[in-house]
């Protein structure tokens, strides 16, 4: 394997094996097609944004206070995540855990928030059937929110193995991945922010 | 970008991350403050708000997922990474934009034509199984 390799001594972790090399490239390849995946759901709910049958008005029910809440949490959570991956560059297994459970830790508060927001929509008169419009806005903020919870489940797994054996070239390149991403999903999160409420209110309010 | 592989930097203080940090948090509040807070018309609006949300995207790549960066001492893997995102961004723009513009660009035909006669023919169609509600579930559009 890569025993005969030779290394330049700041060459991080993830980076020393062929394998660590190949997932991490392959995963980059992966975020190209979530790339398409989430592209074709955001074109899906803006050719029917305005389709809101007898429903409320998607701008009707969004509210500021509740967006900020889960936008500055998702950013803080991807910043604390670039963090943790900093401090394993410097191969500080404790920084690193602390700032991913920081990250895990925001992550939960976007998707609480996440969820009272869907709730109050429902309670509100707009549930996932209620009109093309809200199918569209619940399967697209909705796929997000389940790549959340996915990724909250899977940073905790390779956490847990981190803890057990360490950081080495195979354990690192699986948090570099898993931090790749958490940051995927914030930016898709921005996008979000401004395609889905964003436009939403500005459609709404004049 | 050079050939700077993926060394050095990592030690100290976290420089990089915190300024795409300290962005993201200002590109965000100032969306918006375009979107609610000013009377710039609809174009401009939509305009501004997705270049900024395009340009913290950016950021994203560049200060947090370090999209330049290279496994290996050539430059082959950094290459590699930003052209697959450009292609998906591409082909994301492509679906995106496409879409709306075909659908939308699809009712206004529809629209212009919705009384000349040459429409009548749709029109029972879509009265044949709705009664007096025709028209809501063939086209579902009232615009």
């Amino acid at each position: 394997m890569a025993h005969a390799e030779t290394h330049d001594p700041n060459t991080p972790l993830e980076y020393r094996s062929e394998i660590g090399r190949l997932n991490i490239l392959g995963f980059w390849i992966f975020l190209g097609a979530e790339i398409a995946l989430f592209s074709t759901l955001f074109a899906t709910y803006m050719v029917l944004t305005h389709r809101i049958a007898d429903g409320p008005a998607l701008g009707e029910l969004f509210e500021v206070k509740s967006l900020l809440i889960q936008t500055f949490l998702l950013l803080t959570s991807s910043f604390t995540c670039g963090l943790a991956v900093h401090e394993m560059r410097r191969h500080n297994v404790k920084g690193l855990i602390t700032w991913m459970v920081v990250t895990l830790g925001l992550g939960l508060g976007f998707l609480y928030f996440e969820i009272q927001e869907f709730l109050h929509f429902i309670h509100e008169g707009a549930n996932i059937g209620t009109s093309a419009a809200w199918s569209g806005f619940f399967i697209l903020v909705g796929t997000h929110g389940a790549h959340v919870t996915f990724g909250i489940f899977w940073v905790t797994m390779v956490l847990i193995q981190v803890a057990k054996r360490g950081l080495t070239p195979a354990t690192s390149a699986k948090v570099f991945i898993t931090s790749l991403y958490w940051h995927f999903l914030d930016v898709v999160w921005i996008f979000i922010f401004t395609a889905v409420y964003l436009m939403g209110m500005v459609m709404h309010h004049g | 970008m050079a050939n700077k592989t993926a060394a050095n930097e990592h030690h100290g203080f976290p420089w990089k991350h915190l300024i795409g940090f300290v962005l993201s948090i200002v590109l965000t509040l100032f969306a918006l403050w375009i979107a609610l807070g000013t009377d710039l018309s609809l174009t401009w609006i939509l305009i501004i708000i997705f270049g900024f949300a395009f340009l913290q995207a950016a950021l994203q790549l560049l200060m947090f997922m370090h999209v330049t960066e290279n496994s290996t001492k050539s430059n082959l893997t950094s290459r590699v990474q930003i052209g697959n995102i450009l292609f998906a961004a591409f082909v994301a723009i492509v679906i995106v934009i496409g879409s709306v513009w075909v659908m939308a660009a699809g009712h206004a035909k529809h629209d212009k034509h919705n009384h000349a006669p040459k429409t009548e023919n749709h029109e029972n169609h879509g009265s044949h199984g709705g009664g007096s509600e025709h028209d809501s579930g063939e086209h579902g559009s009232h615009e």
